[in-house]
C-alpha cells in the first residue's frame, strides 16, 4: 500500500472521529440550553414564600405555588400506588411465562400503550372516569398518569428479572421453598435495583405530564388535598400561567418550571445512584 | 446391615416426546456414596432430578414409574416435602448473591419462613459449615456476601446450605465439573466424610472420580441403566460390554 493511500485513510478516520465527537457534544446542548434558560429566568421567582404560599390574584405581589406542589405530589403518589404493584406483578408474570399467549398480548399492549399520546390517555380518562363520577378530580388524573407509568414499570421489571440466572431459582426450589416465596424472596430481591430504577424513571416521566391532566385533575387556584376534587399541579400551573397575559404570572411559571426540573433531575440522579449501590452482583 | 433408602422401579422420564430415562430400576443403599456415570446425554442428570422432583419443573417434562423414599412414594408426596428431605447441589455453584455467607447457610429455613432462635441459627450455621469443611476459612467473614468466595468455596457453601436442612439424601449433579483440581479434591474428601451421616448420590462424567470416591456405581447409557454394582467390582470386571467399552475409553 502506498504511503499516500495510508495518509488518505488516516485523514478519513480522523474526519469520522471528529464528526462523532462533534455530534455527541451537540446532543448535550439542548439540555444545557434548557437548564441555563430556566435557571436564569426561574431563580428570581424562587424564595421561601414562593414554596409555601398560595397564589394571589393578579396585581398583588407575592404568592406562591404551594397548592401546585402538594397537588403534584398527591397526583404522582396516587398514580404510583396504583401502577407500581400492578406493573411489578405483571412484569413478574411476563418474565416467568415468556411463551404464553397471554404474555405475548400483555407485552404487546404494554409496548403500544407506551406509544399512546398522553392527550389521548387524558381524553379516555375523561370519558371513563370524570363523566361517570360527574366532576373533575385529582383521582381521575392519577389514573391517567398510572396508565402512562404502567408500561414502563412492566417492561423494566420483566427485562430485569429475565437477566437473573435460572440457577438461583432452582437453588431455592431445591431447598423446598414454595414457588411464590422463591419469586418474592430470591428473584425479586436480586433484581431490586433494576425494578426500582424503572419505577423512579416512570415517576420522573409522569411528573411533568400536562396533557392528561387538562380534562381530569383540571387545576385549582386553592389548596386542595381531597383527591376526589379538582387539584392543581406544577405542569398545569405552568401551562395556565405561561399563556396568561401577566408578567408576574410569567415569572411564577418560570419559577415553577425550575422546581419541576429540579424534581425530575433529582429523580434521575437517584435512579443512577440506586442502580449503582444496590446492584446485586450475579 | 445396609438398608435401602431409595427404591426405584420401572422409572421413565420424558422431555416432550423424547424419552430420556428408560425403565430404570435401582435400589440406593443408605449411607452409601453412589456414583451415576455415563456419557453426555445418557439421562443421568435427568434421573437425578427425578429423585427430588426437580425434573417436572421443566416445561413439557414428565415422569412415570415408582420411586420410593423409605417406603413412601415420592410422587405421592408434596414436592416441597420431597425437596426438604432430599437436598441437591448443582453443577455450577449458585449461592444466593443477595445474602451473606451466614444467610446462605440458613437460607432453607429463612426462605421457608421457619423461625429459629438466634442460638439455634448460630448452631446450624457453624455445624453445617464445619461439615462442609468451610468453617475455618469463613468463620471471620460470615457476614460478607457469599459471592466473594472462590468457586470451590462457593460449592462447599452450597453443600453446607443443602445439609443445613438435615436431608436424608444428598444429590449432587456434577458438583466438581466447574472447579479446578485442588477444589475438586477437597470436595471429594468432603463427600467421603459426609457419607457417614448422609446417603449421597453423585452424577459425574468423570470415571476416575466415581472410582475414587463411590461405594456403588451405576452406569447409564442412552437412558438405560446398563449396570449397577460395587464400584470396585465394576471397574475390575464389568459384566456388560458397553460398560467395559466406556471404562476402557472406547467411547465417552
Amino acid at each position: 500500500m502506498s504511503p499516500k493511500n495510508i495518509q488518505y485513510r488516516k485523514a478519513k478516520s480522523t474526519a469520522f472521529k471528529s464528526i462523532v465527537i462533534l455530534l455527541s457534544f451537540l446532543c448535550t446542548i439542548p439540555l444545557i440550553g434548557i437548564l441555563y434558560y430556566i435557571v436564569r429566568k426561574g431563580i428570581k421567582a424562587i424564595n421561601w414564600q414562593f414554596l409555601v404560599q398560595l397564589p394571589k390574584p393578579v396585581g398583588e405581589t407575592g404568592g406562591g405555588i404551594a397548592n401546585a406542589l402538594t397537588g403534584s405530589i398527591a397526583l404522582v403518589l396516587v398514580a404510583a400506588v396504583i401502577a407500581i404493584p400492578v406493573g411489578i406483578l405483571a412484569g413478574i408474570y411476563l418474565s416467568e411465562n415468556k411463551d404464553r399467549k397471554l404474555a405475548y398480548w400483555t407485552r404487546l399492549s404494554a409496548d403500544i400503550l407506551q406509544g399512546v399520546p398522553s392527550i389521548v390517555t387524558g381524553i379516555v380518562a375523561y370519558f371513563w372516569i370524570v363523566k361517570p363520577m360527574k366532576g373533575f378530580s385529582s383521582f381521575s388524573g392519577s389514573i391517567a398518569l398510572a396508565v402512562m407509568m404502567l408500561p414502563i414499570v412492566v417492561r423494566t421489571t420483566e427485562e430485569t428479572l429475565l437477566l437473573i440466572p435460572h440457577s438461583l431459582k432452582e437453588a431455592a426450589l431445591a431447598l423446598g421453598v414454595p414457588y411464590h416465596r422463591t419469586i418474592l424472596k430470591v428473584i425479586v430481591p436480586c433484581g431490586l435495583s433494576g425494578i426500582l430504577s424503572g419505577v423512579l424513571l416512570s415517576v420522573a416521566r409522569i411528573a411533568g405530564e400536562t396533557a392528561p391532566l387538562l380534562f381530569t385533575a383540571f387545576g385549582n387556584p386553592y389548596m386542595n388535598l381531597n383527591i376526589f376534587k379538582p387539584m392543581q399541579s406544577l405542569p398545569l400551573m405552568i401551562y395556565n400561567y405561561a399563556i396568561s397575559p401577566y408578567d408576574q404570572w410569567h415569572n411564577m411559571a418560570w419559577g415553577a418550571a425550575m422546581i419541576l426540573l429540579i424534581w425530575i433531575l433529582s429523580l434521575n440522579i437517584l435512579t443512577k445512584l440506586i442502580t449503582k449501590r444496590w446492584r446485586v452482583q450475579l | 446391615m445396609e438398608s435401602t433408602i431409595i427404591k426405584c422401579k420401572d422409572f421413565n422420564a420424558w422431555f416432550g416426546d423424547n424419552q430420556v430415562v428408560k425403565s430404570v430400576s435401582i435400589d440406593i443403599l443408605k449411607n452409601n456414596l453412589t456414583a451415576v456415570m455415563g456419557p453426555s446425554g445418557c439421562g443421568k442428570t435427568t434421573f437425578l432430578r427425578c429423585i427430588n422432583r426437580m425434573h417436572e419443573l421443566t416445561p413439557g417434562a414428565r415422569a412415570e414409574g415408582s420411586m420410593m423414599l423409605d417406603n413412601q412414594d415420592i410422587y405421592a408426596m408434596h414436592p416441597i416435602m420431597v425437596r426438604l428431605k432430599i437436598g441437591m447441589v448443582f453443577q455450577y455453584p449458585n449461592p444466593f448473591p443477595n445474602m451473606s455467607i451466614y444467610d446462605n447457610v440458613i437460607a432453607g429455613y429463612k426462605l421457608n419462613g421457619i423461625r429459629l432462635s438466634r442460638s439455634e441459627r448460630d448452631d446450624i450455621v457453624e455445624d453445617s459449615l464445619k461439615k462442609a469443611a468451610l468453617w475455618m476459612e469463613v468463620r471471620s467473614t460470615l457476614h460478607k456476601k457469599g459471592t466473594f468466595l472462590s468457586g470451590g468455596q462457593q460449592q462447599r457453601l452450597c453443600i453446607a446450605r443443602a445439609i443445613a436442612m438435615k436431608p436424608e439424601v444428598l444429590l449432587l449433579d456434577e458438583p466438581t465439573s466447574a472447579l479446578d483440581p485442588v477444589s475438586t479434591s477437597s470436595i471429594e474428601d468432603l463427600l467421603i466424610e459426609l457419607k457417614k451421616n448422609y446417603t449421597i448420590i453423585i452424577v459425574t462424567h468423570n470415571m476416575q472420580q466415581a472410582a475414587r470416591i463411590s461405594d456403588k456405581t451405576a452406569f447409564f447409557y442412552m437412558g438405560e441403566l446398563v449396570e449397577y454394582d460395587n464400584t470396585k467390582q465394576m471397574f475390575i470386571s464389568p459384566k456388560d460390554s458397553r460398560t467395559q467399552n466406556y471404562i476402557t475409553g472406547r467411547f465417552s
